[in-house]
């Protein structure tokens, strides 16, 4: 078991500043999740972490120690690939086994560990196939089996599950999570699936170009995002976004959406009287108005899922989403009116995309 | 009559017959042809007639057949393993990350490139008794004292064109090898890289394992190829000093065509097919598909 910390981490590749000023920090036991689009750097900080890349500037320990200089093999780290990376030629109980097989371990105590990893992951009738003969799901759990034999200080994970179908995905999500909880090992857990990255980690990192745009706890990034960038990024169906300005009058701040309708300020939003900002509000926390009431809205696309009905409307030129538990009928192009619940809406800077909480 | 043309087995045969009759017509004849020579006493300008096993009975007792049967074999499994060693080394140097990459997999092609005739006069050349450049440069460097006479020694001669052999055929080995690799995701190396293996260990149960199935057919074309040479050793020794590298081609063909015994040169060539069919044998069974390289499910 062991903490990680990545302290203002840099990567070039040639000319071009892939990781720019990164600082994590993992604490022992700790779930991370690394998310963000494609492209931003994910997969080449996490292969940092593990060695397989070296470190242009800054520092990463494990366990406390600086790790910079060591190669792959002595950090004590397991890493399940995306593609899993499977020896072909080798058997599941010899893919599962080569690590300790290389460390020279007696033969008694690797068939000991790999059968009790294959009892854990349910992988006891396979183990005398091939990769080949093996179904994604199947091939996904052998490669979290070769790590979890090892017993390592710190389990990293590359996108494991963006290969399997969905529904496959959300058991293995689970059972990934389960796992945790059972050895408690210090993972980091990349992704770019924002669900993923909410329902499994105990620490969000949200990642963009290169540097983190934010870290914590799933629902503290869901309830208070601290830029466009991120309330964007985290909750589906995304954040919706008006653009707005603020009022601050002798009876009290209010926010001014398009058409000249108000609404109350977000609690503890900061800002000036006449500052340009964008007005945030998630489709779940939209609700029906009577007339007169809320925001005037224009029904597009009504697309039902059964447990909730999803409503695409325009306000203004805005598109925006709505997500009701309830299921209405609406017709496109009729008028109706939402309002948001104002105990959780977001008010960002219009320029800097900066939150206005304070 | 319909029924006959829904029928997928006829329908098969059908659309195979055309070239079925082909391959009769040009591969099996001139094999026929030469192998029925073998069994008669042909000579040039004169049918010849069934002999039975005359031919193999006194070729079986001839020195120098003996002689280019060892030489042949000696010349392929040496040759073979030089090349083995020599492409699958140029191979994993070229699969690194290398500057100049491209270029210097463009130049490791032209011994393959260059005709053979013409290589083969280059080297003639380089193994002259007297103006040979190999030895020229050697004495210079202070190394030999009086000239090597690469082609005069019979031991000499087999090692000369054993290298020049190995020249030309080491470009075909590497390319093949190289592609081989570059099929091997890198994901596997860094795999192992975190379980532990060192580079030798990631060569041995990584590399090699996975590349074995194009060792297997890349080293059974090399071997083909280097059994049957000719060219080379007609070129550039003609089967001397001593027939010392008269190879079972080379022999063969002298025999039949300026020796004018059409009867034994081709028996002496069909005496290479068991060796040959041998040799695609062992590579068929021996090293056929791995089992972890077939798909589905047991
Ligand atoms: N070996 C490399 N050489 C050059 N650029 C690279 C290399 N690996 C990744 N990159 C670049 O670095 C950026 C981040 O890549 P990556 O870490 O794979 O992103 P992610 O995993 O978040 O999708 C991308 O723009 C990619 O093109
Ligand atoms: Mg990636």
């Amino acid at each position: 078991m062991a903490s990680v910390h990545i302290r203002n981490v840099h990567k070039h590749f040639g000319g071009t500043h892939v990781i720019r000023g990164v600082d994590i920090d993992i604490a022992d036991g700790e779930f991370a999740v690394l998310v963000g689009p494609s492209g931003c750097g994910k997969s080449t900080l996490l292969r940092m972490v593990a060695g397989l890349e070296e470190i242009s500037g800054g520092e990463i320990a494990i366990g406390g120690k600086v790790v910079n200089d060591t190669p792959p093999k002595e950090r004590d780290i397991a890493m399940v690939f995306q593609n899993y990376a499977l020896y072909p030629h080798m058997k599941v109980r010899d893919n599962m086994a080569f690590s300790l097989m290389l460390a020279k371990r007696p033969r008694s105590e690797i068939d000991e560990r790999v059968n009790r990893a294959a009892t854990i992951l349910g992988l006891g009738d396979l183990l005398e196939r091939y990769p080949r003969q093996l179904s994604g799901g199947q091939r996904q759990r052998v490669a979290m089996g070769r790590a979890i034999v090892r017993d390592p200080q710190v389990f990293l994970f590359d996108e494991p599950l963006s290969n399997l179908d969905a529904k496959l995905r959300v058991a293995m999500r689970t059972e990934i999570k389960e796992l945790h909880q059972r050895l408690k090992t210090t993972s980091e857990y990349v992704t770019h699936d924002q669900i993923e990255a909410m329902t499994m980690a105990d620490q969000i990192v949200v990642m963009r170009d290169g540097i983190v745009e934010q870290r914590g706890r799933p629902l503290e990034l869901y309830d208070h995002p601290a830029n466009l960038f991120v309330a964007g990024f985290i909750g589906s169906p995304a954040m919706n976004f008006l653009p707005a300005t603020i009022r601050r009058g002798s009876n009290g701040a209010r926010v001014e959406v398009a058409g000249g309708v108000t609404v109350p300020l977000p609690r503890d939003a900061a800002g000036e009287d006449g500052q340009k900002v964008i007005f945030g509000m998630r489709p779940e926390h939209l609700a029906l108005a009577a007339d007169g009431q809320g925001l005037a809205a224009q029904v597009v696309v009504v697309e039902p899922t059964g447990a909730d009905t999803q409503v695409f409307a325009k306000i203004g030129g805005t598109e925006v989403t709505a997500v009701f538990r309830e299921r209405h009928e609406f017709r496109a192009g009729e008028a109706i009116r939402l309002v948001p619940d104002h105990e959780r809406t977001h008010l960002f800077d219009a320029e800097s995309g900066k939150s206005l909480r304070h | 009559m319909n029924r006959l043309f829904n029928n997928k087995h006829f329908l098969g045969m059908l659309f195979m017959l055309p070239a079925g009759v082909l391959l009769l017509v040009f591969l099996t004849y001139p094999l026929g042809l030469g192998t029925w020579l073998g069994f008669t006493d042909a000579k040039i300008g004169r049918a010849g007639h069934w002999i039975g096993l005359d031919n193999f009975q006194y070729l079986v007792g001839d020195s120098v057949a003996r002689l280019a049967l060892f030489n042949t074999l000696f010349y392929t499994v040496v040759a073979s393993a030089l090349k083995f060693a020599l492409g699958l080394w140029l191979a994993l140097l070229l699969n690194r990350r290398l500057p100049f990459k491209s270029f210097f997999r463009a130049v490791i092609l032209l011994p393959f490139i260059v005709p053979t005739a013409l290589s083969a006069i280059a080297f003639w050349w380089m193994y002259d008794a007297q103006f040979s450049v190999l030895s020229w440069a050697l004495e210079r460097m202070g190394l030999i004292h009086t000239y090597i006479d690469f082609l005069g020694d019979p031991w000499n001669a087999r090692f000369s064109t054993i290298a020049a052999n190995v020249w030309r055929g080491v470009p075909f080995v590497a390319i093949c090898l190289l592609a081989g690799l570059q099929t091997i995701s890198p994901s596997l190396y860094e795999a192992a890289a975190l379980d532990g293996a060192t580079p030798w260990q990631r060569f041995r149960h990584v590399t090699l394992p996975l590349l074995t199935p194009i060792i297997a057919v890349v080293m059974t074309f090399s071997v083909l190829f280097t059994f049957t040479d000719f060219q080379l050793i007609y070129v550039i020794t003609r089967g001397g000093p001593l027939n010392a590298t008269h190879l079972m081609a080379t022999l063969s063909f002298q025999r039949a065509i300026p020796g004018g015994s059409l009867g034994e040169g081709a028996a002496l060539a069909t005496l290479m097919i068991p060796f040959l069919l041998s040799a695609i044998l062992f590579s068929y069974f021996g090293l056929q598909r791995r089992k972890w390289q077939q798909g589905g499910r047991d």
